[in-house]
């Protein structure tokens, strides 16, 4: 029993261990909690740790070997472009030595040709002296003409100062003055005077003075005529008695200018009958001898020979056209002058 | 010798400017004295005067006369002042004496016609003509342009035309009066003659200054002219040509309005007539139209002129190869196509017969002919150079003075300038004689420039053209030409540019060493240059070099330091060793002598 009682008085007390029991148990139940969570997320971090590092370690070995992969792939291809670049230098330097020879060839051949040009030079100092020659006698031809020329006009005016002055000719009481009886020969002039005809007593006609106005135009040879044929009437004349008309009108109509019809202008006959005309004219021109063209040789045999005026006359050789012709006959002259 | 009152109003006019004009001569011919005689101070309104002198016709070729006075005087005056003094050769009584009045003696206008027709009269055309204006006879010759007589129409014109042709002032009057309509409306109407002096008047007036042709072409007078190329008679198609000349030179409007009247294919048939005169005037014309514009040339060509132009070449008239040259020439200055076409009218080689002529002008202008086709392309030169042209103008240039010959050394300098092929065609056909010669003559500054510019053209190509211009030792004309104060900007600028072209080419030494003495630092450094390139590799060369002293000219000048020509001052140093160049450099005698004062002689 003593137990018993010891039981009651701790049972009071009881209720309050066993609330204080679950109470502390309850107090550390969160720590303990606290504890077991972290053991166990430490140890599921360890877990999970090694098994990222695995992981990685497996990711780098792919990668690793797929990285190694590339660059050989890369080095091969570098090898090759090296290699590949090596061939073209070598090709570039082999060709750059044939086009070297090549262009030097072609260029020394073709375009600067030492000798062509050597020969062109050549060719070129020939055909000067060519040019030069034939301009030369060109120059001297024109000297010569222009110095025949001039001698010609010379010779020309001599004659004609000649003709004006026959009259100085000698006779045979009076020697002239080109034929002093002192000179051993007579001068050069008195022989030209000897051949020369005396020039004729031309009438000069007066040449109107104010034509010498326009003669300064280049192409005015001859004085142009004014259409006016007479002078005109002096100043101050009287005015004319009688029924005359005024002198200006007179003058306006006379001066009026001619414009014909066109039936005036225009010639008779029309361009056909012109024509005609035309060729007949050309006939009669043309026309040598009336007889008919016979077409063969046969139609000639039986032809006489006629004899010319030279051979049938009976008397001998005709003299007119070989002694003597109708025109000139010297002999006959009085004198010997030309 | 009675005053006879009862004139005509012809009459009237006609004495009238028969005493006017008997008094100017008067006047004129005491040269500006003024004495003032009675008579003199009125001279119109009268009649008196008219009685003595006979003959309308006459007078008014007084009048004429008068205005043929003017172009003796100017002649006389250019053949030199012998005219106012008494030489005159068969003068009859030109001057009436001045004791004698003026208007007494009967043969006054005879004298005065007289005077016209034959003399150098002694008629001061500037005070003469002034003293005419001053009086207007412009308007007292206007209506006798109207006048019913046909002569005194044509002779009126004829004075108008003379008188406009020396003086412009007179030229500006007769446009002013209103003269100009009034010809170009009887131009179409009247015969021959009436033609010729309305076309001279118009040539007068439109020769002085653009202006005035201006004012020729708004009245018309271009449609005018044109129907007065178609006429017969040569000498009326002379003087329309003519005119039509003298509008088209002043500028390129004008000549449009020249080719816009349809005158070109006129002119073209003008050149085939047979008349020298007129073919002369005709292609002179051709000449002055194209020369403006190459659209201008091109209307000309597309009439088909060039064959005609070139087949006149051959003509042994000198004037009229003249103009055919020059008009070819105006042609093909323009642009390759037309100087294509003109050579494929087959010029050469007779234009090569031009250069031998007796002419000069023929020579110039032939000589331009061949410059203005040979600037234009490498071709075009080569194919000159084929046909012998150079030698032709070679000789030119050595048979003639002044400036006949620019145009024969432009065009060498043009034919070198293309290639050096084509400078050594002319180096060959020893060309460069003849253009020293040229340098050394010749007074005028322009032509020396251009052979100096020729010369630079012909030795820039390469060492060997250079060597050839050098052996004739023009480097130093060229030089002095440079150096000379008194040479003209552009001389001195040719000159300078000639030798610079020529030295940086140049390897032949000899001709190098007379210009280290004397030459600018703007020279030296070139022909330093040269030296500097050939002394290295000629040993011969250096010797030469040393003993000539031109070591020693080298060592005196003086260059900044980093300076280009102190580059070539040291390469030519190290051709040599040490103690040449020392002994040359200058003061060596000096540092001789202070070393040998210096000196302690050892005992």
């Amino acid at each position: 029993m003593a137990a018993l009682v010891r039981l009651e008085t701790r049972l009071s007390r009881l209720r309050e261990e066993y609330f204080l029991k679950n109470r502390s148990v309850d107090e550390d139940r969160k720590i303990v909690y606290k504890a077991a969570v972290k053991i166990q997320s430490w140890f599921r971090g360890c877990r999970v740790r090694a098994y990222l590092r695995y992981l990685n370690k497996m990711a780098i070995s792919i990668q690793k070997w797929w990285r190694g992969y590339q660059s050989r792939r890369y080095f091969r291809k570098m090898i090759k472009t090296a290699y590949f670049i090596m061939k073209m230098n070598f090709y570039n330097e082999m060709a750059v030595r044939i086009q070297k020879r090549w262009r030097g060839y072609y260029v020394r051949k073709y375009t600067h040709n030492y000798y062509a040009l050597k020969k062109y030079l050549e060719a070129i100092s020939l055909n000067n002296e060519i040019v030069r020659n034939e301009l030369q006698e060109y120059a001297e031809m024109n000297e010569k003409k222009k110095k025949k020329k001039d001698l010609e006009k010379k010779e020309k005016e001599k004659k004609y100062k000649a003709r004006k002055m026959h009259y100085l000719l000698s006779t045979e009481q009076i020697a002239g003055i080109y034929n002093s009886p002192f000179r051993k020969f007579p001068d050069p002039m008195e022989l030209l005077l000897r051949q020369s005809k005396p020039l004729s007593h031309r009438q000069q006609q007066p040449k109107s003075p104010f034509t010498y106005d326009l003669y300064d135009w280049p192409t005015c040879k001859r004085p142009p005529a004014f259409p006016t044929g007479e002078p005109l009437p002096p100043i101050g004349r009287q005015k004319p008695q009688g029924p005359f008309r005024d002198a200006a009108e007179v003058l306006r109509q006379r001066y009026k200018p001619l414009e014909p019809t066109l039936r005036v202008a225009a010639s008779i006959s029309s361009p056909l009958e012109k024509a005609r005309e035309e060729m007949k004219r050309e006939e009669w021109r043309k026309c040598i001898h009336d007889n008919e063209f016979l077409p063969f040789s046969s139609y000639h045999k039986n032809e006489k020979y006629e004899l010319s005026i030279h051979a049938s006359e009976k008397i001998g050789k005709e003299t007119y056209g070989i002694k003597h012709f109708r025109e000139v006959q010297p002999n006959k002259w009085i004198a010997g002058k030309v | 010798m009675a005053v006879r009152a009862d004139l005509s109003p012809a009459r009237l006019k006609i004495s009238f400017l028969q005493t006017y004009l008997c008094s100017e001569t008067e006047r004129s011919a005491r040269r500006g004295h003024s004495v003032g005689t009675p008579r003199e101070d009125t001279p119109r309104g009268h009649p008196a005067a008219a009685v003595r002198c006979g003959g309308t016709r006459r007078l008014l070729s007084a009048g004429a006369v008068i205005g043929a006075a003017a172009p003796r005087y100017r002649r006389a005056r250019a053949v030199g002042g012998r005219q106012l003094r008494g030489d005159r050769r068969g003068t009859p009584p030109a001057v009436p004496p001045p004791r004698a009045p003026a208007l007494r003696s009967p043969t006054n206008t005879f004298t005065v016609h007289r005077a016209g027709e034959k003399s150098r009269v002694p008629a001061p055309s500037g005070r003469f003509s002034r003293g005419i204006k001053g009086e207007g006879v412009i308007s007292l010759l206007r209506p006798l342009l109207l006048d019913v007589v046909p002569t005194i129409q044509q002779t009126a014109a004829l004075a108008l035309g003379r008188l406009a042709y020396f003086n412009d002032d007179l030229a500006e009057a007769v446009v002013k009066e209103d003269i100009l309509p009034q010809l170009v409306c009887s131009l179409s109407e009247q015969n021959r003659f009436y033609k010729k002096a309305a076309a001279f008047v118009l040539r007068a007036v439109g020769k002085h200054s653009p202006q005035l042709a201006q004012a020729i072409v708004e009245c018309g007078a271009l449609e005018a002219l044109v129907i007065c190329l178609e006429d017969f008679d040569p000498g009326v198609k002379e003087g329309a040509a003519w005119a039509l000349g003298y509008i088209a030179r002043h500028n390129s409007e004008l000549s449009q309005a020249v080719v816009d009247a349809g005158a070109v294919p006129l002119l073209v048939l003008c050149i085939q007539e047979p008349e020298i005169a007129l073919k002369r005037i005709a292609a002179s014309t051709l000449s002055d139209i194209s020369k403006h514009s190459p659209e201008l040339a091109q209307t000309v060509v597309d009439a088909g002129a060039i064959a005609y132009l070139a087949q006149m070449i051959l003509n042994p008239d000198a004037k009229l190869k003249c103009q055919v040259l020059s008009a070819l020439s105006q042609i093909a200055k323009h642009s390759v196509d037309l100087a294509e076409l003109v050579v494929e009218a087959e010029i050469f080689p007779v234009v090569l017969t031009c250069m031998k002529d007796s002419d000069e002008y023929v020579k110039k202008n032939g000589a331009t002919l061949i410059r203005e086709i040979a600037k234009h392309s490498p071709e075009l030169s080569q194919f000159i150079v084929n046909a012998g042209g150079v030698a032709a103008v070679i000789d030119c240039i050595g048979s003639c003075k002044g400036t006949v010959r620019l145009p024969g050394i432009m065009m060498l300098g043009y034919v070198a300038a293309h290639s050096e092929n084509l400078s050594m065609a002319v180096i060959v056909s020893k060309g460069i004689p003849p253009l020293c010669t040229c340098l050394l003559e010749e007074h005028e500054d322009h032509i020396k420039a251009a052979a100096a510019w020729a010369l630079g053209q012909i030795g820039r190509h390469t060492p060997e053209h250079a060597r050839a211009v050098a052996e004739t030792n023009v480097l130093g004309t060229l030089l002095s030409m440079y150096m000379d104060i008194r040479s003209s900007e552009d001389l001195q600028l040719k000159a300078k540019r000639a030798l610079k072209n020529i030295l940086q080419k140049c390897t032949y030494l000899p001709a190098l060493e007379p210009l280290l003495h004397d030459a600018p630092p703007n020279i030296m450094k070139h022909i330093v240059g040269q030296f500097s390139k050939v002394l290295p590799h000629d040993s011969k060369a250096r010797r030469l070099f040393v003993t000539s002293g031109g070591l020693k000219k080298v060592q005196e000048i003086k260059a900044e330091p980093g300076s280009l020509l102190q580059e070539y001052i040291n390469t030519i140093n190290n051709c040599y060793p040490e103690e040449v160049v020392r002994y040359y450099s200058p003061g060596y005698s000096e540092m001789l002598l202070e070393r040998v004062e210096n000196y302690q002689p050892v005992l």
